[in-house]
Order: structure tokens, then C-alpha cells, then sequence
């Protein structure tokens, strides 16, 4: 049986600033793998992650994610891919469910999916009415998440994605990841919280100097 | 095929933009208590600083003008401060949405309310300055209040899209704006000059400058949509 591979990347170097921030990076990962990136502050995580959605020029080495070569086309996975960074993506002053509307909207989704990804992330209800400023930091997160389900993401990049929950937020999110998985998604998310997110992850991997070693 | 699925992509997306700024709107009230009443206010500052009929009532149609352009600005950097405030804007843009379809979705938002605006300060304008209008004027004024507030719609999405992300956005913004607003400026308040008869100025001279205004708004629709995607992507 073969393994679909949603990302693979061969030697790969991203100039960021003047600087290779990833110097000849070589890793794959697998459909409906949980996969962790460790590392020091600094050593490139971030970037990867930003390069995985296309967002950063590859200048060296060959990056497939999903079928599409970044180095061609960065624009065409984009629409596949669901990043995550320290901010939620989320606008503020509209309720959770308006929030989800407007990403079914953009993206053409139902109504029905919505409903699902609000379900899915235990958003329903009172909850769904209650706008977004007025929510917990572990609510948000879990909205935001369900933004990615809406827009139908195959590849979610999370970076940092416990960071600001309490522990009853960091619980939801590690089932709501776990969740995701068993719905097909894949998920790459870099933490450095090593212990919490290596009982999470599936498989890590470390990232040293714009490098990546498996652990 | 491929065409007509882009085309209501595009329509799609914008519709939901719209849609979504002026939800946001309607909800924190920003335009109707705090942009309206300053615009009221720089239009009572006038009648108290200038303090002569004649003089009111040949400048009104600069003032109006003015004072839209000045409320420009504070509509603008709250539009994009609501959309960078949790990085949804980039949230937009990583998610590979079609951003001039978001650029034309901000930039009707903005024209309705500009126009809800410029009719409120029109009111004022009559109200404090005592000025009069004929039928054919009403016209040449709606014409020219559509054209020009579609104009610096375009134009402030684009610029308010160019400044998002930077330091100093609050200051940088009327910097930037403001040379390239001039023309809508004189041509707008030319053409609220001959709708109203100001300085002996006749109806038909005002539609030469509701040309420029709607050249304007042409090329910054155009410019704009082209423009706006490539600048949020950097």
C-alpha cells in the first residue's frame, strides 16, 4: 500500500531578509500524519511553515505540497492550505457564526458546513450568537479552526498553536487536532511545549540552524 | 466555463467584503457617531470662522468637499485597523482569496458610506449656509456626489490597503492621500459650485468636471484592482 505524500521538500533554501533562514531543509510528510516541529527560537520554524502555504519564494532545492510546485506556482496552493499563526484571523466586531458565513462565503461553502465546523469544534449554540472580541482565548483559537474546516483546508500549519490557552483550551485544541486528522486533514504545527505536543504529535521532527532532522 | 466560475468567484467574495464591512459598520456605529459628527463640526467651524453669508455660500461646495475628504481618511484607517487588528487581512491573503475581488467589495462599502456622508453634509450645508438649488442643479449634484465618492472610494481602499501593515499608517495616510485626492477635490467642488449657482458659475459648466471625476474613478477601479493584490502580497 502507498503512503500519499501531502508535502516533500529536497534540499530546499528560503532567503529571508538577506539571510537563509532554511539552508537545504529535506522532509516529507505523509497524509494524515500529526507532524511537530521542534526547535529554538529562530531556527526556522516560522519560515517553513510560511513556505509550506506559499507565502515565501523557495530560492533553491525542490517543494511540492499537495501536488504543486512551489517553486512554480505558489499561488495555487494556497487555496489548499489553512496557516495559523499567533493571530486568529478573526474579525472582531462579527459574531462566530457571521465570522463563518463570511469564510463560506468567499470560498463558496454551505451552510451545512458551516453548521459542521461548528459542531466539529463545539461552537454551536449560544456560543455561535456571541461575538468574537467577547470569547475566551481558547474560543477564539477553536474559531479560527473551524475557519480552516470551512475553507475545506487539506494541510493545516499551526505555529504555536497553544500558546495563550489555559489548560482546558490546550485540551480542546489537542482533540480538535486529533479530530481533524481522523477527518482527513493533515496537520504540521510547530510547539515548545515538547511534552504536551509530542503526546499529540505522530511524529517530529527538528528544526536546528534552517535545517530539519528527524527526532 | 472557466470564466463565468472566476467571474462569480469574484463575485462571490466581494459580495461577502461588502457585506461584511458594513455589518462591521452597522454594528460599532463608527460613521454615524464619530466621523459624522466631526465632519459636522469642521462645517460649523467654517460658518463660525468665515461668519459671512456670501462668502459661505460661494465656498460651500469646497467645504462640503473638505470635510468628505477629511472623514475619508478616518473611515479608511478604521476599515483596514478592523481587518489587521487579528491579521484577518492576511488571513485573506494566505488563503489565496482573489484580492481585487476584496478590493472592489472595501471600495463599494466605502463609496455608500461616503455617500451617506456627503448627503447628511449637503443638508448641513443648506441648513448653515443657507444655500438653494435648482432641479437641473439637484441632478448635476447627485451626479457629481456618485461620481466623486466612487473616485475616492477606489483611491482610499487602494492607499488604506498600501499603508496597512505600516508604522506611522495614521500619519502616513492623509500624507499620501491627500496629493493624489486633488483632483477630485477641485473637480468636485467645481461641480457643487455650478449645481449650486456659487460665484455665477452655470449648471452645464459643472458636467465637464463630472468628466474628471468619473475618469478618475476609471482609472483607480482599474488601477486599484490590478494594484491592490500585488501591495497586500509584499
Amino acid at each position: 500500500m502507498t503512503v500519499e505524500k501531502v508535502l516533500e521538500f529536497s534540499d530546499v533554501v528560503i532567503v529571508y531578509d538577506n539571510f537563509p533562514a532554511v539552508a537545504g531543509a529535506t522532509f516529507s510528510v505523509n497524509a494524515g500524519e500529526i507532524v511537530l516541529l521542534q526547535g529554538a527560537n529562530g531556527a526556522g520554524k516560522t519560515t517553513l511553515l510560511r513556505a509550506c502555504a506559499g507565502l515565501l519564494p523557495i530560492a533553491r532545492g525542490s517543494a511540492n505540497v499537495l501536488g504543486c510546485d512551489l517553486r512554480l506556482d505558489r499561488l495555487a496552493v494556497r487555496s489548499r492550505v489553512g496557516l495559523l499563526g499567533h493571530a486568529n484571523g478573526l474579525f472582531q466586531d462579527l459574531t462566530v457564526l457571521e465570522n463563518m458565513l463570511f469564510w463560506s462565503r468567499l470560498v463558496g461553502a454551505t451552510r451545512n458546513d458551516v453548521d459542521q465546523a461548528m459542531d466539529a469544534m463545539g461552537l454551536s449554540g449560544r456560543l455561535s450568537e456571541t461575538q468574537v472580541a467577547k470569547l475566551s482565548a481558547g474560543q477564539r483559537r477553536r474559531c479560527a479552526l473551524a475557519s480552516l474546516i470551512v475553507r475545506r483546508a487539506q494541510l493545516w500549519l499551526l505555529d504555536e498553536p497553544h500558546a495563550g490557552l489555559d489548560a482546558q483550551g490546550r485540551d480542546e485544541l489537542d482533540r480538535t487536532l486529533r479530530a481533524a486528522r481522523d477527518a482527513g486533514a493533515t496537520v504540521i504545527f510547530a510547539s515548545h511545549e515538547i511534552e504536551r505536543a509530542s503526546a499529540l504529535a505522530t511524529r517530529s521532527l527538528i528544526v536546528t540552524s534552517g535545517t530539519v532532522k528527524q527526532a | 466555463m472557466k470564466k463565468t466560475a472566476i467571474k462569480t468567484a469574484k463575485r462571490r467574495v466581494a459580495s461577502a467584503v461588502f457585506i461584511k464591512d458594513l455589518r462591521i459598520e452597522a454594528r460599532s456605529r463608527v460613521v454615524t457617531n464619530q466621523v459624522l459628527p466631526f465632519a459636522g463640526l469642521i462645517m460649523v467651524m467654517f460658518a463660525f470662522a468665515l461668519d459671512n453669508d456670501d462668502v459661505l455660500q460661494r465656498v460651500a461646495g469646497g467645504l462640503i468637499w473638505l470635510a468628505t475628504i477629511f472623514s475619508l481618511f478616518i473611515i479608511v484607517q478604521r476599515s483596514f485597523a478592523i481587518d489587521t487588528s487579528d491579521s484577518a487581512l492576511d488571513s485573506l491573503r494566505v488563503a489565496g482569496i482573489d484580492l481585487s475581488a476584496v478590493f472592489f467589495g472595501k471600495a463599494v462599502a466605502l463609496t455608500l458610506q461616503l455617500i451617506a456622508l456627503d448627503v447628511v453634509l449637503i443638508g448641513a450645508a443648506f441648513l448653515l449656509y443657507q444655500i438653494q438649488v435648482s432641479a437641473l442643479g439637484v441632478v448635476l449634484l447627485v451626479t457629481c456626489v456618485v461620481c466623486a465618492t466612487t473616485g475616492l472610494g477606489f483611491v482610499g481602499t487602494l492607499y488604506g490597503g498600501l499603508t496597512a501593515g505600516t508604522n506611522g499608517r495614521e500619519t502616513l495616510l492623509p500624507l499620501l492621500l491627500l496629493p493624489v485626492v486633488a483632483p477630485v477635490l477641485i473637480a468636485a467642488t467645481r461641480a457643487t459650485e455650478a449645481a449650486l449657482g456659487s460665484s455665477g458659475a452655470e449648471i452645464s459648466e459643472g458636467w465637464a468636471w463630472v468628466g474628471l471625476l468619473t475618469i478618475f474613478a476609471a482609472v483607480f477601479g482599474v488601477g486599484g484592482s490590478l494594484a491592490f493584490g500585488p501591495l497586500i502580497d509584499e
